[in-house]
């Protein structure tokens, strides 16, 4: 079974920080991490590898910075990392972003791609769902868990009210919820590995084949009008009193509202 | 590209699961009613299903449609990607809205995506606040960004129709006052067999029976500041007492102390109830973005400096273990007074 996995770097937002003063985001000290859905994804694949022997490609694109995320992906147990890179590309929307990675996997072998569901830096969950479209491919999102049965696949797709499980057959695409598994950490050999040979295949627009008026800014149906920091609610009062004195407030005010 | 002037009217998607339309569906009709007044457009609601009758338009009719299409096919009684993305492409095709509004759920989120690839146009997702521009006819999708931390007002200037998803709970529904006759216009579905490329073979619901946190009129929230997985108790007491559900922050969660349909904030639901306890919550960005929009906000913290507070109508710096029981016990004493 040969898989792609798709990854994105994403700054950890957990860890930003607003500048109160400025109301802008503080971005010096955030660590870039591989995106949590997407390094399930890497951690899925290679799970279905161990079972049932693949070969995993882990595709990403991005700035050259994010060879770090590659590296890490190798490092788990990818076979073959590939950073598509270049500045064609840059301020590509979801629209832009999935038809630049779908000339990509045009360019390579496979039965399963794997997304995850969604980035943390944009929260869309669009990139898969698009990919799988501009490829024509059957698709299945917010996944648990994947087995292989002959030339199908028996998901586990997640709703808010309950789950259903799903087969479908390759080629197709799912995306994965970081829920699905730990994540392994990157094993000594191939840590060593990565600081001796050059591992990361570095792909341009030039190697997918790609007209550059169909990616980057230009080809993106959605622009950003506008950027702000959220204003914050002004804010009540807080009493630091006896828990009495504290009930007493609370009561106060649920009755000024009518709530009791 | 595409002619934009040849694109009118607001479609809303509406979802239905088992024949019962989403809440969702409801709140974004009521938005795009009030969009659709400022720049005199029409709302066309879409419900494709199996079964689906005058009852389901009379309810679109309720929060604000203007005119409603259905498409009855057995292929479409459970929600697959490509049998929905085709039937919504082809209404689109069809009938060319300005604009076309999705619930931001697990079954919106699958279809909207690919839909928006399939006829070429920009997709926001998670949308939490929805203008139009009247001369440009743009669509104001504003979305937060960055786990919260940043606003961002995306247009889609060239391409028809604007397409966002909106999720649950951020959008209010609202009965209209006029009663017009209801336009229900039946739409022949030209699927097959082969567009079905996924086989269901189980369906199983988790929680049927239980009340969504986002349908609540009072959350009791916990965070980590609970302390202990035993210490929820103090939460459901007041919340039995109070007559309100139980909620969490995302780290109660990931410790396991409830489940996770029960977390709010930007990985979980978007809650705006009338009163939302915060007990041992600190506030991080991701929570309050899920919770900013309760109409009354009580805090409780020990530690005076919680980002909490700063989003609280009502805030008290002390020990949930002494405050939540004797809320508790208050409240009971003060209903038992009213009774005699």
């Amino acid at each position: 079974m040969k898989i792609i996995v798709c990854i994105k770097q994403v700054p950890d937002t957990t860890e930003v920080k607003i500048d109160s003063k400025t109301g802008t985001l503080i971005r010096e000290g955030i660590p870039s991490i591989i995106n949590p859905d997407d390094k399930a994804g890497i951690e899925a694949a290679i799970q279905l590898k161990e079972k049932y022997d693949a070969h995993i490609t882990v595709l990403c694109m991005g700035p050259s910075q994010a060879e770090t995320a590659l590296k890490e992906a190798y490092a788990m147990g990818a076979d073959r990392v590939i950073l598509l890179s270049d500045r064609a590309f840059a301020g590509s929307d979801t629209w832009a972003t999935s038809l630049t990675l779908s000339y990509a996997i045009k360019k390579l072998d496979y039965d399963l791609i794997i997304c995850g569901r969604q980035a943390i830096d944009g929260d869309t969950a669009q990139v898969g769902p698009q990919i799988a479209e501009h490829l024509n491919l059957p698709q299945v999102s917010y996944v648990t868990d994947i087995e292989k049965i002959d030339s199908y696949l028996k998901v586990k797709k997640i709703f808010e009210d309950g789950y259903q499980i799903i087969k479908i057959k390759s080629p197709c695409l799912i995306t994965v919820l970081k829920e699905m598994n730990n994540p392994r950490y990157m094993t000594i050999n191939k840590i060593f590995n990565i600081c001796n040979k050059q591992i990361i295949e570095n792909w341009t627009i030039n190697d997918i084949d790609m007209d550059a008026n169909l990616t980057g800014l230009k080809a993106s149906p959605t622009q950003v009008k506008k950027i702000q920091t959220k204003s914050v609610k002004a804010s009540g009062k807080v009493h630091n009193v006896e828990p009495q004195e504290g009930v007493k407030l609370i009561i106060d005010k649920l009755q000024e509202k009518f709530i009791i | 590209m595409t002619d934009i002037k040849k694109y009118k009217n607001i479609l809303v998607f509406v979802e239905q699961r088992e024949g019962k339309i989403q809440n969702v569906s409801l709140e974004l009709i009521s938005k795009a009613k009030e969009l659709s007044e400022k720049n005199k457009q029409q709302v066309y609601t879409f419900i494709p299903g199996y079964k689906i009758d005058e009852t389901h338009a009379k309810e679109c009719f309720r929060y604000g449609a203007d005119k409603c299409f259905i498409t009855n096919d057995e292929l479409l009684k459970n929600y697959t990607t490509e049998t929905y993305t085709k039937v919504v492409t082809n209404f689109i095709d069809k009938f060319k809205p300005e604009a076309v509004l999705f619930g931001a759920t697990t079954i919106g989120r699958d279809l909207a995506p690919r839909v928006s690839a399939r006829i070429h146009t920009g997709l926001t997702a998670d949308c939490t606040s929805l203008d139009i521009d009247i001369e440009s006819g743009n669509l104001l999708m504003t979305r937060p960004a960055f786990g919260g931390n940043i606003l961002a007002t995306i247009i889609c200037p060239n391409h028809r129709p604007q397409m966002s998803t909106v999720r649950p709970g951020v959008m209010t529904k609202t009965i209209v006052k006029e009663t017009k006759t209801i336009k229900i216009e039946y739409l022949n579905s030209s699927l097959t067999k082969d567009d079905v490329n996924i086989e269901i073979l189980e369906t199983v619901k988790t929680q049927s029976e239980k009340k969504n946190i986002e349908d609540a009129n009072i959350l009791i929230s916990g965070g980590r500041g609970l302390g202990k997985k035993e210490n929820i108790e103090l939460l459901n007491n007041l919340a039995i007492q109070i007559g309100g559900m139980l909620s969490g922050s995302r780290a109660i969660v990931d410790n396991g102390w409830i489940e996770s349909n029960y977390q709010v904030g930007q990985t979980g639901k978007t809650v705006r109830p009338e009163v939302y306890f915060a007990c041992g919550i600190s506030g991080a960005i991701q929570h309050i973005a899920g919770m900013e929009e309760s109409e009354l906000i009580i805090a409780i913290n020990k530690n005076p400096e919680a980002p909490i507070f700063e989003v609280s109508d009502l805030g008290i710096v002390g020990d949930l273990n002494q405050i939540l029981p004797l809320l508790t016990e208050e409240l009971k004493t003060l209903k038992l007074k009213k009774e005699a």
